[in-house]
């Protein structure tokens, strides 16, 4: 029985132990398995770990949902990993480290000058370095070239506007026979690219939600659209809530000429596509306001709650060497965020001539950005303007309200958002 | 044969070793307590599991719903009042959700107040077909049986991604519609369509079951009961009517409760084969209380504690009312 004792509390020990020992010199950093994840981080891990014998850098393979849904409540439960790869940027800015006192500030700072913002949430003209953005995607219009060729119509040049778009796709349409002229992800963040084109303003410089003229002519530009079946209703039409839904394999299966998506599917081009027929990536349609590809992407970011902010730090300081994010972001066939690798390019190796076509039109479109666009990336609540115009479109499309109701909607579920957060950061 | 007995005593001794070692303690306790309060002893783990898991989770969404903050600790939480009650309830006419201020919360109370009668009239009824069907000597009864009662046990998610796969656009309904030469159409992308098929869908994946519980009860009603009724020559509706129905009826009150209880739950099929869609035309309660408390950011976890407390008081008024009704048939 004494064995026994001392066995059982030799394990104990043992197991405290081990796990001080793992707070010492090693973190846990969460990332999925699709674009910018584990697989991704990999190499860059490996190098640190050369650099660093002592410490050990766990990457953990978890799901989109977890990252998006459960990760939130294990931070604000003050669990969590010690890092993880983020989309909402701005979303769960309270939880971030600081990584400025770990490495070289004012290289990170120079480096990501337009991206750190989205990370700092309510604060964003801090000097804060809340993470290192990984990488850049940008909203945008693929166009089946082959249906163009068809049909004997030239495709409109650069420049050209959202209305030109939806004409000149009617009418290819209409030659070749295919289902549908245009389709958009049924996504708030897709459609701010519309808007914002339209002169929608989304959110002021003192972070209120703005339901302006700009808005609602997108809004019913839009609706037109869908009563004049430019646009199909499985996307928008169909599906209430906040819910995400996209029909790309309309675009792969050749169904639809204009699909307005994002950088982040080129792979899927790449790979599913291949030589069935010829596609491009165009440049952003342009509005009355402005031609605007929303920006986006996602970012590694440390979180206070870690037991070992000091490697944290220096591990994500490491990450934001532009080198290293160059290996990241060829990997992930991505666009990179770091300004050394957007002024001297990156140069995608086993890629078709198409991708590397489609990545150079993405990346053109980085310096047409309007600074409202950037701003609507990074405020807190861009994710309650996004889910409000996802709810309320839909029901404008299903006869529910008309336009005038549905700004007045809008304006309020965003207000209600704000106030529910007790407009803390 | 000579070990037998040797076994028998040593597993007998380890069935009764928690008794040897737990009476000492009881017999102890009794002194201390005194008899009258030992009963509460035994009662206490399940007190305690009740409390942590029933009561306690209650207490914190009544405590939740009159607090502020995307913040999850309640200290971290500031004090509202009604305000989020409020919020839900302020309309200008209770008939008409778009003059609401949470029209989303009475268009999915009034989508689900319609869905939720419907759906249980038709469970049962297709149900209890299924069930009397299945209860005749059929060929390849047995096969059929196992037919109905295949969808309970997929995944409500698989239920939905399957129903999708063949109502959607370019679905396999329409492919067979369009090899028949005749017109398509896009089911999810119309509202009245699109409940109907929601309703469709999730009695087509829950009726198996309870079509086992009302063919269970077919299978306990005597045959000689029908063999009178046949010498009497009374029809086949009359039979339904004056046997079979009076004698399954604890059955069916079983089935419609449950039925009830998990209709007004019901939330993955819809969410995943429509989202709430078209517009807000298939959204049910439980999916506005989910999303305002966790899908969108920031989570409005106060708005949904009030929704799901309004929702749990129209359903202690609902079985109230029910429970009353069977108790006047009872004696009746």
């Amino acid at each position: 029985m004494r064995n026994t004792l001392k066995l059982m509390s030799s394990a104990a020990l043992f197991l405290v132990g081990g796990a001080v020992g793992a707070s010492a010199g090693e973190i846990t950093v969460y990332c999925q398995d699709i674009a910018v994840g584990c697989g991704a981080l990999e190499a860059v891990v490996a190098d640190f770990e050369a650099a660093n014998p002592d410490d050990k850098i766990n990457l953990e393979l978890v799901n989109y949902q977890t990252i998006l849904e459960s990760l939130p409540i294990q931070l604000e439960s003050g669990a969590g990993p010690d890092a993880a790869i983020v989309t909402d940027l701005g979303g769960l800015s309270r939880y971030y480290l600081d990584i400025a006192p770990y490495g070289d500030a004012d290289m990170l700072r120079a480096e990501y000058a337009p991206t750190l913002p989205w990370l700092r949430g309510e604060a964003p003209t801090s000097d804060a370095i809340n993470g290192i953005p990984l990488s850049m995607t940008v909203n945008g219009a693929y166009v089946n070239a082959t249906l163009f060729d068809q049909a004997g119509i030239a495709m409109p040049e650069a420049g050209a506007t959202w209305e030109d778009w939806a004409e000149v796709t009617q009418k290819v349409a209409e030659a070749t026979g295919v289902s549908f002229p245009m389709e958009m992800d049924r996504s708030g963040h897709r459609f701010a690219s519309l808007a914002i084109s339209y002169g929608a303003e989304l959110v002021d410089d003192q972070g209120q939600p703005v339901v302006d003229e700009g808005l609602k002519a997108a809004i019913e530009q839009f609706v037109a659209w869908h009563e004049e079946k430019v646009m199909p209703m499985d996307l928008w039409g169909a599906v209430g809530g906040s819910t995400h839904r996209e029909l790309f394999s309309d675009f792969l299966n050749a169904e639809t000429v204009f699909y307005f998506g994002g950088s982040w599917t080129i792979g899927k081009m790449d790979s599913e596509v291949g030589d069935l027929f010829d596609w491009k990536v165009v440049a952003t349609p342009c509005g009355p306001a402005a031609c605007a590809a929303m920006p986006g992407g996602s970012a590694l970011a440390g979180f206070k709650n870690s037991k070992n902010p000091d490697l944290t730090g220096r591990f994500l300081a490491f990450v934001g060497q532009p080198e290293e994010i160059a290996k990241i972001d060829l990997y992930a066939k991505e666009i990179p965020t770091a300004k050394t690798l957007i002024d001297e390019g990156l140069e995608y190796t086993d890629v078709s001539a198409e991708t590397q076509e489609a990545l150079s039109t993405f990346m053109a479109q980085i310096p047409k950005i309007p600074e409202t666009a950037y701003r609507f990336q990074g405020w807190r609540y861009q994710r309650a303007m996004m889910n409000a115009m996802t709810t309320r479109i839909s029901q404008v499309l299903n006869n529910e309200m008309d336009v005038d109701t549905a700004l007045e909607r809008i304006k309020q579920d965003v207000e209600l958002a704000i106030q529910a957060a007790g407009g803390s950061n | 044969m000579g070990g037998k007995p040797q076994w028998a005593e040593i597993g007998h001794r380890i069935l009764t070793l928690p008794a040897v070692i737990v009476e000492p303690l009881m017999v102890g306790l009794q002194r201390l307590l005194g008899i009258k309060r030992m009963p509460w002893v035994f009662l206490l783990p399940n007190l305690v599991a009740v409390i942590m898991f029933c009561l306690l989770p209650v207490f914190i969404n009544v405590l939740y719903s009159f607090t502020g903050s995307d913040r999850l600790y309640p200290a971290d939480r500031n004090f509202v009042g009604g305000m989020n009650y409020d919020v839900l309830l302020s309309c200008q006419n209770y008939l008409d959700p778009s003059s609401c201020t949470a029209d989303l919360f009475w268009r999915a109370l009034r989508n689900s107040l319609i869905f939720v009668p419907t759906q249980v009239v038709l469970m049962v009824t297709v149900a209890m077909i299924a069930a009397i069907c299945l209860n005749r000597q059929l060929p390849g009864r047995g096969f059929f049986r196992g037919v109905f009662f295949f969808p309970v046990m997929l995944s409500p998610v698989v239920v939905a991604y399957t129903w999708q796969w063949i109502l959607q656009r370019n679905g396999a309904l329409n492919g067979i519609l369009s090899g028949l030469g005749l017109p398509t159409f896009d089911w999810l992308a119309v509202p009245d369509s699109a409940f109907a098929w929601s309703i469709f869908v999730t009695i087509w994946a829950h009726m198996g079951f309870y079509t086992i519980i009302l063919l269970a009860g077919l299978q306990s009603i005597p045959k000689d009961v029908y063999e009178a009724a046949r010498m009497d020559h009374a029809s086949n509706w009359r039979t339904f009517y004056a046997i079979t129905l009076p004698l399954l009826k604890p059955m069916v009150i079983v089935v419609v409760v449950l039925c009830i209880i998990r209709s007004v739950q019901t939330f993955d099929e819809l969410y995943v084969l429509t989202g709430g869609g078209p517009g807000s035309a298939t959204m049910l309660i439980v999916q506005y209380i989910y999303e305002v408390g966790f899908a969108v950011q920031p989570r409005n976890f106060g708005l949904a504690a009030a929704a799901s407390l309004l929702l749990g008081l129209v359903l202690i008024i609902f079985t109230a009312v029910q429970m009353s009704l069977s108790r006047k048939s009872q004696n009746g």
